[in-house]
């Protein structure tokens, strides 16, 4: 029973990945990826672990009252967070919001914004890669 | 996608708010203003707050807006050029001293022709209708900021601002 489960939850996964290649995600992190490498050759791909470590740490560099990604995307990556003017933000695990990252222009448009609210700069590609790496994953 | 989960939210939002400015927010007229149906204008200012409703500010105020949006508020909110053309044409279109003037007319009392201001919460008018809530009421965690006008009016989305 359960390692059946597990083959065809695998397959199912399988699947679904298999459905997305080629699609605008993959054309972003390939973008991500080459711009990693152009930037660092010794680049060996991204890390959904530094990606969380990103994700979670208290930075302080940028906005007094967002100190941290998760300041308005919260401490669970699969519930809702909240702006400052207490807006909800939907989850931001692909695995229960599966329409997120698919829109490349939106995906940079908050990055630009939002690492400059936590980071007080521009995220690289490497922290941008990692990042989605970690939110895929979830 | 967004539509189910956002009442609820609200929902859940005014259940915690005291039932005195539940009553003082249903009591009363027949304030509508219309809401934003140009997608790409509630995709670009409805992220961070509810897409406010043009009708509530004049046309210079929104022209005034929109090119200082890399400091909104200390946010950036910039946007391509295309994006923000398209933008200020329908909130200017639609504005209190324009298009929606049939009903942002109420909230222009006090505001000097051409004046731009900035903030909805600083109209003479909105001022005097919010008088009646309380410091305490204003602070309450899930209220946040007076701009967060769907902790109070859970139908704002759809235009009501006083009944639910
Ligand atoms: C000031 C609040 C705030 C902070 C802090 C914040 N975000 Fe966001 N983020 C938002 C909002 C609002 C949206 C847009 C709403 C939505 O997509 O549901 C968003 C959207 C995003 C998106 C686009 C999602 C998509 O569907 O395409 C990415 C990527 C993102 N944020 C990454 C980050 C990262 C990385 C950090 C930390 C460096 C961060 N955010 C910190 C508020 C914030
Ligand atoms: C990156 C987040 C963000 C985006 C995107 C955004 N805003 Fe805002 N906006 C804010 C913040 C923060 C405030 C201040 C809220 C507060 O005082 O609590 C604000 C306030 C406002 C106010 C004044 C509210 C009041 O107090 O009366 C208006 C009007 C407004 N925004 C319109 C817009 C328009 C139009 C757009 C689209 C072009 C937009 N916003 C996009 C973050 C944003
Ligand atoms: C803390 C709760 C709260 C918040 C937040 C809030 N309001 Fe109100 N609002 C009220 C109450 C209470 C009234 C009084 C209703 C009455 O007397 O009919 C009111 C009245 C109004 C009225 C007049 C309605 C009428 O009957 O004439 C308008 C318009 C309005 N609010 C708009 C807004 C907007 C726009 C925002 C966000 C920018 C906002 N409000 C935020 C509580 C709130």
């Amino acid at each position: 029973m359960t390692p059946t489960r597990y083959a065809i939850g695998f397959l199912c996964a399988f699947g679904l990945a298999s459905t997305a290649i080629g699609g605008p995600r993959e054309t972003l992190i390939d973008r991500y990826a080459a711009a990693a490498k152009a930037a660092d050759a010794g680049f060996a791909g991204f890390s959904a672990a530094r990606g969380e470590t990103l994700h979670r740490t208290q930075y302080n560099m940028g906005k007094a009252d967002t100190p941290a990604c998760t300041s308005c995307h919260g401490n669970d990556t699969r519930s809702a967070g909240r702006t400052r003017t207490r807006k909800p933000i939907e989850p931001m695990a692909l695995s229960v919001s599966p329409e997120r990252y698919k829109d490349i222009a939106k995906v940079e448009k908050w990055f630009k914004r939002n690492c400059d609210e936590v980071l007080g700069r521009e995220c690289t590609p490497l922290e941008k890669g990692d990042w989605l790496a970690y939110m895929m994953n979830q | 996608m967004n539509i189910p989960v956002r009442p609820v939210v609200a929902g859940l939002l005014v259940i915690g708010l005291t039932a005195a400015v539940l009553t003082k927010a249903r009591a009363g007229g027949d304030d509508y203003f219309p809401p934003v149906k140009d997608k790409l204008t509630v995709d670009e200012c409805g992220s961070c707050h509810m897409a406010f409703p043009p009708a509530m500010l004049p046309a210079a105020s929104w022209r005034r807006m929109m090119v200082e949006l890399d400091d909104h508020f200390g946010d950036n909110a910039s946007l391509d050029p295309q994006t923000a053309a398209h933008v200020t044409r329908y909130l200017v279109d639609n504005a209190a001293d324009a298009g929606g003037r049939r009903y942002g007319r109420k909230l222009m009392k006090g505001v000097p022709a051409g004046a731009s201001p900035q903030r909805i919460t600083e109209l003479p008018k909105w001022v005097r209708e919010h008088d009646e809530v309380s410091r305490s009421e204003w602070q309450h965690k899930d209220v946040g900021s007076k701009a967060n006008c769907l902790a109070c009016h859970v139908d704002a989305n759809d235009g009501y601002f006083e009944d639910d």
